[in-house]
This record gives C-alpha cells, structure tokens and sequence, in this order.
C-alpha cells in the first residue's frame, strides 16, 4: 500500500473520517507517522479552545484576585489554588465521574462524558487557574507612573483598564503566557489517559503512540515521531506568540523589549 | 477488622462504614499512599543527585561531556512529559533484559527483535519469570522510581545549571585570584553558593513531583489512582459483602483533597526554607527581610 494511500485512509482517522481498522501488523512508518499526526487535530482542538476561551475567564480571575473586596479575592484564589494545587491527571479523573453521576440528573450532561466537552471543560478551568496566576503577577507589577499616568489624563474605571492596566499587564505577562501555552497543548495529551473513553478508538496523539508502542514493543520509533511532532507545535506557538509579543511592545524602544524565552512548567 | 463486621447487611449507616472503610482492600488503598510518599522519599534526593551530574556536565569544558549534559537538560523540553514516562518504562525495560541477554545467553542465536516481538532467552527475563510476586511489584516500583529520576533530574539540571550561572562572577575571580584550580573553585565557591538560587526553581519542582505523582498509575503500579477506580466501581452482592453504586466521583474527591493538603504543606514549609536561607543574603529577598525587621 502506497504512502498516499495511508494518508488518505488514516489522515483523519482520529475524527473517523476514513478506514474504520486501524492497521493490525506490519506497520509501516508511513502509517505511524500519518496516525499520530492525525492524532494531533485533537491535541490542537483541546488546545486552542481551552486557551481562547480561558484567557477570559484568567483576566476575570486575576483582576478578582487584585480585588479589594474579600468575597470577589477569596472565591477567585480558592479557584486558582484548587486547580494549581491538584494534578490535572486526578482533576480529569473526577470531572470525568462527577458528569458521569450528572447524567443521570439531567440529560443536560450527556455530551461532558465524553472527552470533547467534559475534558475541554477541565482544561479551560485549569489554564484559566494557571494562567490567572501569570496575569496576576504581571498585575502587580505594572509600573506605578503608568497607573499615574493614566489618572493626570483624567481616566479611570473601564477607560483606565481598557487603555492603559489592561495593555500593560498582557505585555509584562506574555513571555510567561506563551509558556503556559506550550504547556497547555502538552497537557492535552492526558485526556484520553484518564478517565474519558476513546470513542471508536479515535483518540489524540499520544492515544495512538501508545498503540503502536504496545502493539510492536517498539517505543524507540512512535515516541521520537511524537517529540517531533510536538517539538514542531511548540515552534509553531513560539512563533505566533512572538508576533503579538511584538505587537504588545511596539511602543517600547528595542532593548526594553522582553524576549519570550522558553520555560515550560513542567507537569501539571 | 471489627468484631461487628460479620454479617454488613444488619448494620446500621454508621457501623456500615466504619466497617466498610477497614475491609483488606480499603488497607491496601491506603497503603497505596504510603508508596506514594515513598516514592517522594527516593525520588526527590536520586533525582537532584541526577540533576547535579546534569548541571556539572553542561559546564564541562569536555565538549562531549558538556554536549552530552544540555542535550539531556534540551530533551525535557518541547515534549510532553507524560510521552516520556510511557517511553523510559519500555526503553529501561528493554535495554536490561537485552544487557543481561548478552551477559548470560551469549550463544543465542536468533535476533533479539522479530518482527513485532521483543524476544530474550528465558534466564534474561527482569526479574525472572518464576519469581515471587513482591520482585515483580518491588522491580516494577524501581522502574518507576528511575523513570521518575531521569525525567526529574532534567529538570532539576536545568535549575541547577541556571543556579550555578547566578553565582556572582566577582566571586570566581576572587577564588582564581587567589590561585584556585577549577575543580577547587567549583567545590568550593559555586557549589555553597548556588542553592540559594537554586531554590525557588527547585521548591517549584517539589511541587510539579507531588503532582505527578498520579502518573504512577501508567508505570504499572497498584497505586492511589489504581486502588480509587478498583474501589469506587460499583458493586454487586454477589461478588462482596458490601455492595454500592459508583462512588469512583467521592473516591477521586478524596485524592484531590489529599493532593491539595500535601501541596499546601509544602507550599508552608518552603517559604520558612526560603525565610531562612535568605537570612542576611545580598539578594532582593534578604533585603526585603532587613527592611522588615528595622
């Protein structure tokens, strides 16, 4: 079978569009590299999402952490820590049983057991914890003068914010994001280690490195295609990321500008 | 484990419980945490120990030494972690039964890998087909703990290798100045100085290795992930004297609970580490100390 043939069948394998069996024994590399890589939409599909909508739900977070008023710091610090402080491993395991118990309140709660919406829940809480805690550093770093600034021009409330805390605290936070970022897309490849079922064995990247792992009791071929797929995505973020890094810091003359530098979190 | 837990289906709620939570599974449950915490106990010094090797490799002056340190400090990153310990266990698996292959069947003459099988002479099975069950769970421990080391000690390089960069340039000339070789000024100046650095990496670290702690489960070891889906599956009546629905959710509560006390433990503990070790240092933090206290 031809390697354009494979792509064809197995190129979107992992949202079940193509051949329904997965290959039994002899593996080619071409059919681990085209599973695996399109085990990735799943990888980007977790990623992207959970990062869009959890950059809101992080600025909210972080604003409610530098609050004055105890009932809008102590909820948005309770919520940081328990997603920073437990690992995202157990966090999926409980998500995943507690929408399991829900189904049967309210048919509402079908669709989170499975993985596409119950772990896109979990991890757009757990980036909007960490990255919540990054927006929050930058928050209390915001030079005075530019807050001061901002009050001699006669702003205050959501102009002050909009225009001048808000720019700011996204520039002095963006290298600390972009690795948040990166990060978050490594997460996603524990989705389907945990708790969520992989439907009809459509799972992401890592799902089916693992396949081919145990079926060859090869690891030295699968898992060097994963790294560099990844190592790939990670490219691909640093260089979009660089982009609004550099648009945050067009005012600023070069050397003042802060460079993203690749400092991954590790495990979460 | 009560004298009340003969027949359960008479009890009341609470004896019910009590009696529930003592049954030999439930022992090994939280058993399984005193693993967790040995695992803590074992990996966090082997894995400084490898980042320590790491760090002095990368400054070598050898140039394959020093290649060889910031590839296996470069490697952690980019990949997801968790591809890591899925690879080290079969990597690690394989490559000691291939060594003790070659040790103690050397007239074997198929190859090793056939196709799709992973095939070694019987006598070099790790550990030995026919031995007890606690080798194999002790052996598949190990495993677990070296895999551990190795991710661990990347990272632990890599805070180590920053550290020992901070280490204020003023002092290396001083110790060359005053006719110190490298080996002495290594000793000598970095090595005390540089935990002071160190730390904050390294408390981060501590953390990120509670938390990952779970990943045990995908070693292969009976651990608390393992024992809370075992138990918390629902049972029936013909298989136990205690059954109940799904209860995975309150069993994985538990575990959350736990982790979430332990990191807030730790979290305590670090900072009066860091108090201390910033005691009267010429860093930001020390100073912040002295204004406080004057």
């Amino acid at each position: 079978m031809s390697c354009a043939q494979t792509i064809m069948d197995y190129g979107l394998r992992s949202i079940g569009i193509g051949e329904r069996l997965l290959p039994r024994s002899d593996f080619t590399l071409c059919q681990q590299f085209t599973l695996i890589g399109s085990g990735l939409v799943w990888n980007i599909y977790f990623g992207v999402i959970a990062l869009a909508a959890g950059f809101f739900l992080a600025t909210a977070l972080a604003l409610g952490k530098g609050a004055r008023s105890r009932w809008l710091r102590k909820p948005s610090e309770w919520f940081i820590f328990i997603f920073r402080g437990s690992p995202l491993f157990i966090q999926f395991f409980f998500a995943y049983f507690l929408f399991l118990s829900l189904k049967s309140v309210h048919p509402f709660f079908d669709p989170f057991s499975s993985a596409w919406a119950g772990a896109l829940v979990v991890l757009f809480f757990n980036t909007a914890a960490y990255s919540a805690e990054i927006f929050y550093g930058a928050l209390k770093s915001i030079p005075r003068g530019d807050v001061e600034a901002a009050d001699a021009y006669g702003m205050s409330g959501w102009p002050r914010f909009r225009r001048v805390i808000w720019p700011t605290m996204l520039r002095l936070a963006w290298p600390g994001y972009t690795n948040e970022a990166i990060f978050l897309f490594h997460a996603t490849t524990l989705v389907f280690f945990s708790g969520f079922p992989a439907q009809q064995q459509k799972g992401d990247a890592l799902y089916y490195a693992r396949y081919f792992a145990d079926q060859t009791f090869n690891p030295f071929v699968p898992y060097p295609i994963l790294a560099a797929y990844f190592i790939l995505l990670t490219l691909v973020i640093i260089g979009l990321f660089g982009l609004v890094n550099r648009r945050l810091n067009r005012h600023l003359p070069a050397e003042q500008r802060r460079k993203i530098r690749l400092r991954p979190n590790l495990i979460r | 484990m009560f004298s009340f837990c003969t027949d359960p289906a008479t009890l009341s709620d609470f004896a019910w419980m009590a009696c529930y939570l003592t049954t030999g599974k439930h022992m090994s449950f939280y058993y399984a945490f005193g693993t967790v915490l040995v695992l803590l106990a074992i990996t966090a010094p082997t894995a400084l120990a490898f980042g320590f090797a790491g760090a002095s490799a990368a400054r070598s002056r050898f140039l394959p030494l020093s290649l060889f340190g910031k590839g296996y400090i470069a490697i952690v990153r980019g990949v997801p972690d968790i591809a890591f310990f899925l690879f080290f266990v079969i990597a690690l698996d394989q490559g000691l039964e291939y060594l003790k292959h070659q040790w103690v069947c050397p007239d074997w003459d198929q190859p090793v890998r056939q196709g799709n099988d992973f095939i070694v002479c019987q006598a070099a099975k790790v550990p030995l087909g026919n031995s007890a069950q606690w080798v194999h769970k002790t052996y598949s421990f190990f495993v677990a703990v070296f895999t551990f080391a190795i991710v661990f000690g990347a990272f632990a390089a890599n805070v180590l290798f920053g550290a020992m960069r901070a280490v204020p340039r003023a002092q290396l000339e001083t110790a060359e100045a005053y006719g110190m070789t490298q080996r002495q000024t290594f000793w000598r100046i970095v090595v005390p100085q540089m935990w002071v650095y160190a730390l904050p990496g390294l408390s981060n670290l501590w953390m990120v290795l509670i938390k990952s702690t779970p990943l045990l489960f995908l070693l292969g070891v009976e651990d608390i992930v393992y024992w809370a889906r075992e138990l918390g599956g629902s049972k029936t009546p013909r298989f136990t004297d205690y059954p109940h629905g799904d209860w995975r959710m309150w069993y994985f509560l538990v575990l959350l609970v736990f982790y979430l006390a332990f990191t807030r433990v730790s979290e305590v503990v670090l900072d009066r580490v860091m108090a201390r070790l910033t005691l009267g240092q010429a860093t930001t933090g020390g100073e912040a100390q002295r204004r406080a206290e004057a």
